[in-house]
């Protein structure tokens, strides 16, 4: 039972860091928009991509949502 | 016959038509030139993928939202200004969000993202599907925001330009950081639940002292960050309604935190005593997740009320040659400048602080300063933007830019659609109120009765039963219900500016009709004109169109359009005077006319008047004092829809009444034509208004839907008033409610919102009384622990919270009506 003297501290730290973890990913804007990239893999164009490819639908904007 | 449906967007096909679409290998029938189009773009894209995953019909391709004119508006730089952003290291680089309409399922979103990827210049978007938004960012030599705007309707969807800055911004801050508490809540609770149950779980002796002692201290450690951070919206409540004085919801659960957390942060630094981490930290998890519910539903309502404030920048019609040439071009009220000439219409909002250069006219002032009466405007006067002009046309310059007033009176209206409680709801928190402060006084006296009968259970008893009263659920009640039902109003075009609507619509017992425009479709044509005197038909409509150019009457526009025909020289009218309900007189070549009602028109002309048409037509009379000139006959259809929404109100035992400016044979024809049997013609605004309130003296609560701008005296006088979105601009800044949509159906979706909503209101305050009448003494007794009663509660308030978002549901509405009606309108214009 001794280990849980080491374990409980450190749960208590993998909490925390969890917690910053977590900050980081919300200001970055993964919850941003929780459907829509489900979606978005769902489809192929039917005709095959021409050489104009300067535009991206990605993640580039997603900050700013 | 067999049925044949438009492939595209699922209405019936006419069976004269003949629109059709070449898509995945077979011919598609379409119902509309505007669907075909919409399908053609997708097919030519080369994304006819879009018809095998789609989950459900496309929106129709209205085929006036195809290509209109005011998109190209939003290329003004002045109006680009407002809401796109330049990028900080290109110049030559735009940033905007946009709002669309209509987004269903996945394929609506590939589809949209692949048109845009096509549009040149379009260097990133990213469409948000949980939001609505689509954020754009483009070079501004490769395109304008109106090539974006048309790309996305070519495809059948609706966008309009977004100020993020402006609005959206702080209402997702606050979403955001209630989603973060939510989680650090949930993470915390989660965690000290694992240390909590050995403690439950273990028998005497079997755990010792030294590990007891480390749980506790684990678990106070892992509280901190939920106390700390995600109980902060409580404590925040509770201190803002301290220092109003007031005993809102916050105060008790703020109480109940604080005494739980501080005990047994107590306990755990002496040893002594009982901890309850865990009851205070699902207590916050809780709470907070049945607030994040109700912020989503609040946010549904404001985000429908927000895309109407940025349907369109507010345009004015601009009089570049005044006063030599009196044409006008349409522009954006921002582009409007210092010195420029502006004609407003009456029953237009005026776009910038001006003064009056021709004409005089009353303003009505109610919007900015809240006096209810028109004041009288003459020549030279100055006039206020955001002002409506009441009843004749003027000719106005501006003396500053618009910017601020024309936007503040839009913010104004939509304002006071959220800001106002209506009475069932004041009456609720008033309630709550009482309830908290009683609460508070009962949980002292419960603390002092187990004190002395059982110290120990003391603490945790008095912490239950702060925890487990439910005053959320008595004043969560009524404004999630009414918030959702105004949400779903708006989605089926009905906006509701005032907040007694839903209250007083439930309770009418008359609901009385304009017809014109209300159960008419409000587009009279010219069918016949009757040219008395010297002067030919051709010439008669035209002096008659020059006197009606600036009027927005119904009436009126059947003559300009009636006009408009054959090409011809311009007429030009000049001091033209309205006189409300009876016509208007003006000049033409030195020349004083007169055009409007028989009576009216024979006080300048003083002969007797010519025959009248036969009976069904409305007749317009025109004369100088020289005679008579000519008749215009005219006549209105009923809307498809209008017998049905009578024959409703009357099944539901309201009395239907007709009330009409209109001769008194008319509006008798169409009276018997719907059923209704009071009807009453030939009635001036003084009449109508007498008559309501003659009605209201009896005891009857009135609902009245109109248009136009003799009404609006009469609209303001009802207890409940319906404007049509068609009528001018004053019927609706007066109206309770404006129908967006243009149906006359819509009148019924209103009052059966409303008796839905009551009944869900009425549903959620007996729940919440029920509740709070089982629980309290339940804690009281010491039936309940705190942790029990933390699930009571926020179970309490989600089943609140989730009962009003079923009013959110739009029940399906027959797609056959509408199409309909549209067939109608087709016919009559």
């Amino acid at each position: 039972m001794e280990a849980l003297y080491l374990l409980i501290p450190m749960s208590i730290v993998i909490v925390f860091i969890a917690i910053w973890v977590f900050f980081r990913a919300s200001d970055s804007g993964q919850f941003d928009d929780l459907v829509g990239p489900g979606m978005r893999i769902l489809q192929d164009d039917d005709r095959p991509e021409t050489s104009d490819s300067s535009v991206n639908t990605s993640s580039e904007l997603d900050k700013k949502n | 016959m067999e049925a044949l449906y438009c492939y595209h967007c699922g209405l019936p096909v006419l069976p004269a038509s003949s629109w059709s679409v070449h898509i995945a290998g077979a011919e598609r029938a379409m119902c509309c030139p505007g669907c075909e189009a919409v399908a053609q773009t997708i097919v030519d894209n080369g994304l006819s993928d879009y018809y095998v995953t789609r989950e459900g019909f496309s929106p129709t391709g209205d085929q006036d939202a195809l290509v209109p004119a005011e998109l190209r508006l939003y290329d003004a730089p002045e109006v680009l200004e407002q809401f796109a952003e330049k990028d900080a290291q290109d110049a030559g680089v735009c940033e905007a969000t946009f709002l669309v309409d209509g987004i269903r399922c996945a394929a609506c979103v590939w589809l949209i993202e692949r048109r845009l990827a096509g549009v040149q210049g379009v260097q990133a978007m990213n469409l948000n599907v949980a939001t609505e938004r689509l954020h754009v960012r483009w070079r501004k030599d490769g395109c304008k925001p109106s090539d974006i705007l048309k790309a996305v309707r070519e495809v059948g969807y609706t966008a309009y330009p977004f100020d993020a800055v402006r609005h959206g911004e702080q209402l997702q801050r606050a979403g955001k950081k209630l989603f973060r508490q939510v989680f650090i809540a949930g993470l915390s609770m989660m965690q000290v639940m694992m240390y909590a149950v050995p403690v439950y779980m273990a028998t005497d002796g079997t755990m010792d002292v030294d590990m007891e002692g480390l749980m506790r201290w684990a678990s106070l450690l892992l509280t901190l960050p939920a106390v700390l951070y995600s109980g902060l919206p409580f404590f925040q409540g509770a201190w803002s309604n301290l220092k109003s004085r007031a005993l809102g919801m916050d105060v008790p659960v703020a109480l109940g935190i604080a005494a739980a957390f501080i005990g047994s942060t107590v306990a755990t630094i002496t040893g002594k005593g009982d901890v309850y981490f865990d009851s205070v930290t699902m207590f916050i998890f809780l709470l907070l997740c049945s607030r994040y519910l109700e912020l989503v539903a609040r946010r549904k309502a404001a985000s429908a009320l927000e895309k109407l404030q940025y349907a369109l920048p507010a345009s004015a019609a601009r009089m570049p040659g005044f006063p030599d040439d009196r044409s006008t071009e349409t522009v954006p009220a921002a582009q409007l400048c210092e010195g420029d000439m502006v004609l407003v219409k009456p029953g237009e909002a005026i776009a910038a602080d001006c003064v009056i250069v021709e004409g005089s006219t009353a303003i009505d002032l109610s919007l900015l300063t809240g006096e209810s009466r028109p004041q009288r405007k003459e020549s030279g006067d100055a006039l206020p933007g955001g002002a409506v002009n009441a009843s004749q046309a003027i000719v106005v310059r501006v003396t500053k830019i618009a910017r601020e007033s024309t936007l503040s009176t839009l913010v104004k209206l939509i304002e006071r659609a959220g800001q106002g409680k209506p009475q069932i709801s004041l009456w609720a928190d008033k309630v709550a109120a009482w309830f908290v402060a009683a609460l508070l006084v009962f949980a002292v006296v419960i603390f002092g009765v187990w004190h002395w009968i059982d110290p120990s259970r003391a603490w945790p008893i008095a912490i239950a039963v702060l925890v487990v009263s439910c005053p959320c659920a008595l004043s969560l009640a009524t404004p999630s219900a009414l918030a959702a039902a105004t949400d779903r109003l708006v989605r089926q075009g009905v906006l509701a500016v005032q907040p007694h609507v839903l209250e007083t619509l439930y309770r009418t017992t008359h609901v009385i009709f304009d017809k014109t425009g209300t159960l008419t479709l409000g587009k009279p044509v010219v069918r016949n004109v009757a040219a008395f005197g010297q002067a030919d038909a051709m010439s008669c409509v035209k002096a008659g169109a020059a006197l009606e150019a600036s009027s927005a009457h119904p009436l009126a526009q059947a003559i300009v359009n009636a006009a408009r025909h054959p090409q011809g020289g311009d007429v030009v009218a000049t001091d033209i005077e309205h006189t409300a309900g009876q016509g208007l007189e003006g000049c033409i070549d030195g020349v004083r006319y007169r055009l409007g009602s028989a009576a009216f028109v024979a006080g300048i002309v003083r002969r007797e008047a010519p025959a009248a048409p036969p009976s069904g037509f409305t007749p317009v009379y025109l004369g100088t004092s020289d005679g008579w000139l000519a008749r215009f006959d005219l006549a209105d259809k009923i809307r498809a829809d209008a017998k049905a929404v009578v024959e409703y109100f009357q099944a539901h035992g309201k009395k239907v009444i007709l009330l009409s400016g209109d001769q008194d044979a008319v509006t008798q024809r169409v009276a018997s034509e719907l059923g209704i049997e009071t009807a009453h013609g030939a009635f001036l605004p003084d009449q109508k208004l007498e008559f309501v309130q003659r009605l209201q003296l009896d005891g009857a609560v009135v609902a009245m839907i109109g248009d136009g701008i003799n009404d609006a005296v009469v609209l303001r006088a009802a207890d409940v008033s319906f404007a049509m979105g068609g009528g001018a601009a004053l019927a609706q800044t007066h109206a309770d409610t404006v129908l967006l949509s243009g149906r006359l159906s819509s009148v019924v979706d209103a009052y059966e919102a409303a008796s839905q909503t009551m009944s869900v209101i009425r549903q959620n305050l007996a729940w919440a009384t029920l509740y709070n009448i089982v629980a309290i003494p339940a804690a009281a007794v010491g039936v309940l622990n705190p942790w029990l009663s933390g699930i009571g509660m926020s179970l309490s308030s989600a089943v609140v919270v989730i009962n009003a978002l079923r009013l959110r549901r739009v029940p399906r509405a027959p797609a056959a009506v509408t199409r309909e009606q549209g067939v109608f309108e087709s016919q009559a214009a």
